[in-house]
């Protein structure tokens, strides 16, 4: 099988669609591993690995964690809070500190948009960024795409939009990039004043109205409405949002049947996204959970694998 | 009686269009004579400049020397060196010192210890009270002690009122207020120019509405007031505009602009993988703006370029974007940059009497110094330099503390060759005489 001919994982706007298919392919392959009895292989046996967690996180953390245990690596994580982080000592001592110990590969997650290319840069262990402030969060835009992907078979062509708070979003930027350079036609939707500046240089449609925006959708991505939007003045509160701009059945009344329903996790019930939704058959919400393990798993073996044995 | 001596250079002095080769004579710190094929003295220093080109000492106006309270980015005397280094007999420095220098003492505190270094240090004081934009500073007794200029700059005055209260009362003391142009709330602790590069990076953007609000503001205060105003780091088009047509109505307002603001855009944050060394406030602005910055530059809108030599050390750069201070350091590359736009003609007016307007003339006029000039009988304050010269952009052989400049490894053609200072030499073939 190849490889990834690149040191780290970034972003989703510098890779191609080779390289994003190479993953999607080997994540098929992983999720056929964890589909087994016995989740195991040898494969990173001996090979160590760091989990560094400057922000919370449940799923994206677990998800990885799990990848690495199932390819037998051996796997460290520490969080923020608990490290060295609150003693003042800066990124790049902390990492360089554990890469001394033998780790090869950095997972991070931090607030600051670019932190993993500056640690990319500073260290020679391998860094996949699990989010960088609002940035990118490149191995969500994967899972994404896998799980578009693993219901409908492809993703040329597909249209995909995503609703809600995609200025601050790092997941909607992954997403922006990845689906565009596999073919699809993806548009926002949402308040003006959630939206980044000079949208246009993503390349993708804008609508204020969420019926206008899903009305001959393929899928629809609601994102996460942070509470402190609405402190900054972003929007007037989270029942105007949910009324204005929340998914709900109602609103998605004239809409595709296979219409498939996305949401990166936690959800806020009743705002961005109702339950009845969320819960119900057009929803693949657990799918995505779990397409980010294979997709884990996939992007340890393709940076770790078989290179330094 | 000292005698300095300098033979066969092109003489350029934009105080009265002069510009052709001759021989200067200094006589004990004071130009004596200016002239075509004149009789060497018999006795005294010679400098031959066949070949370079000698200009009246070179200003920069906005420098941050970080002296009292942060020496170890950079002090009153490596910010001097860094200066003659970089061809600069003069700078005036910024008051956002620790404590801030808002009153008469610590104005002297910066004469006194810049009494022997290699470059002149014009102190200026802050407008308001330890910056805090809330009462005004001792702005007369600042001025009896030497201030150039009062300036709050690295925050605005916020408050409209406060910034009436300071222009009226500085126009009485025929005092320069210098002012730093961003409204905090529209820049919303931004870290890069708000456009289609901060979207992608997912950094907060300034956007430059920001400064051009303020300015704006400003501009129509100053039209009340009366006084004169001058403009900090200007760095969009439509501050450019409106300084036009400010001018145009006759206010008296002066304006200056960085060379990386005239070089660099927000562009170079993406291709440079976020380096801090391109984080700076004013940010780096679009295309568009830069070119209606040098648009400005020469067509007079703007009246100087300054560094805002913004020292910081390198501990405090290396860290995550949003965590480094805002700041390029420019002492050392002001010229050389500006002297390679001359010879690469990429902006074909920009020819050297205007860059020596721009870094000499025009900034000693604005904060009314001794200098800016080669006239008979003016202070011998100098600087010579050859456009062939070849120069990299090194910041670990500089003189100041710093290295935060995003134009590392830069290799350009012009560098200065010597700083005169009072017929004194300070810098010799760039290396520093004491």
């Amino acid at each position: 099988m190849q490889t990834l001919r690149r040191k780290d994982i970034l972003g989703l706007e510098e890779m191609s669609a080779e390289e994003i298919t190479l993953i999607l392919e080997t994540a098929r392959s992983m999720r056929e591993i964890m589909q087994r009895k016995i989740k195991k292989v040898p494969t990173l046996r001996g090979r160590s690995v760091l989990n560094l967690f400057y922000e919370p996180s449940t799923r994206t953390k677990a998800s990885f964690e799990l990848a690495q245990k199932y390819m037998s690596s051996d796997a460290v994580s520490v969080a923020g809070t608990s490290s060295s982080l609150v003693k003042g000592e800066t990124l790049k001592d902390t990492v360089r500190n554990v890469e001394v110990m033998g780790v090869e590969c950095v997972i991070m997650r931090h607030p600051v948009s670019g932190s993993a290319h500056y640690l990319a840069r500073n260290v020679e262990a391998s860094v996949i960024n699990a989010g960088d402030g609002m940035h990118e969060h490149p191995t969500q835009g994967l899972l994404d795409m896998f799980t578009i992907f693993e219901n409908k078979g492809r993703l040329e062509e597909l249209k995909v939009v995503i609703v809600g708070d995609i200025r601050h979003s790092r997941v909607a930027r992954s997403n922006l990039w990845g689906l565009q350079k596999m073919g699809a036609e993806v548009a926002v939707a949402g308040p003006p004043t959630l939206m980044p500046p000079d949208l246009d240089v993503f390349g993708v449609k804008h609508f204020t109205s969420i019926e206008e925006a899903v009305a001959d959708a393929d899928v629809v991505m609601a994102l996460r409405l942070q509470k402190e939007r609405q402190e900054s003045g972003f929007f007037p509160s989270m029942r105007e949002y949910a009324e204005t701009y929340g998914l709900n059945a109602r609103r998605l009344e004239h809409t595709k049947e296979d219409l498939l329903i996305m949401h990166p996790g936690p959800i806020n019930r009743g705002i961005e996204l109702s339950s009845d939704l969320a819960d119900g058959p057009r929803s693949v919400i657990m799918d995505q959970v779990a397409a980010g393990v294979a997709v884990r798993m996939a992007l340890l073996y393709l940076l770790l694998g078989g290179t330094k044995e | 009686m000292k005698t300095l001596y300098i033979t066969g250079g092109r003489v350029i002095d934009p105080s009265r269009n002069y510009d052709q080769t001759a021989d200067l004579l200094i006589e004990d710190g004071i130009i004596k004579k200016v002239e075509k094929g004149m009789k060497p003295p018999s006795d005294g220093e010679v400098i031959d400049a066949d070949g370079l080109v000698v200009t009246p000492g070179l200003v920069d106006m906005h420098v941050h020397l970080r002296d009292p309270g942060q020496e170890y980015k950079e002090d009153i005397n490596s910010g001097t060196r860094a200066a003659a280094a970089g061809g600069f007999t003069s700078v005036a420095a910024m008051p956002n010192t620790d404590p801030v220098t808002d009153d008469p003492s610590m104005i002297r505190y910066a004469f006194d210890k810049a009494a022997n270094t290699p470059a002149r240090v014009y102190p200026m004081g802050a407008v308001t009270r330890g910056q805090e934009g809330k009462e005004l500073a001792e702005l007369g007794r600042m001025k009896k002690a030497g201030a150039v200029a009062f300036s709050d700059d690295g925050k605005p005055v916020v408050d409209g009122m406060m910034m009436r209260n300071a222009l009226q009362y500085a126009m009485g003391l025929d005092a320069l207020v210098i002012v730093h142009e961003e409204d905090p709330a529209l820049a919303a602790r931004g870290m890069m120019h708000e456009g289609t590069v901060s979207s992608v990076l997912g950094l907060k953007g300034i956007p430059s509405a920001a400064e051009e609000a303020m300015l704006s503001r400003d501009l129509l205060i100053l039209k009340i007031t009366g006084g004169k105003m001058h403009v900090a780091h200007v760095s969009t088009a439509g501050s450019v505009e409106m300084l036009r047509r400010a001018k145009k109505e006759g206010l008296n307002v002066t304006a200056e602009v960085t060379p990386h603001h005239l070089l660099l855009t927000d562009r170079m944050v993406k291709n440079s993988g976020y380096s801090t060394n391109t984080k700076v406030n004013p940010p780096l602005r679009a295309e568009r703006d830069r070119q209606a910055l040098w648009e400005g530059l020469l067509d007079g809108t703007i009246d100087a370029i300054a560094s805002d030599h913004a020292p910081h050390h390198p501990d405090d750069k290396d860290m995550e974007y949003d965590f480094a201070p805002f700041g390029i350091a420019g002492l050392e590359t002001t010229l050389p940059l500006m002297l390679d736009e001359v010879n690469s003609e990429r902006v074909k007016e920009f020819t050297l009497p205007v860059l020596v307007d721009r870094l000499s003339t025009g900034p000693a006029r604005i904060l009314q110094l001794d200098s800016g000039t080669l006239k008979e009988g003016s202070t011998a304050d100098l600087t010579i330099l050859d456009l062939n010269r070849s120069y990299i952009v090194d910041p670990d052989s500089w003189h100041s503390k710093s290295r935060n400049t995003p134009f590392a490894g830069r290799r350009l053609l012009g560098a200065p060759v010597y700083t005169i200072v009072g017929g004194r030499v300070t810098m010799k073939e760039g290396v520093l005489t004491e």
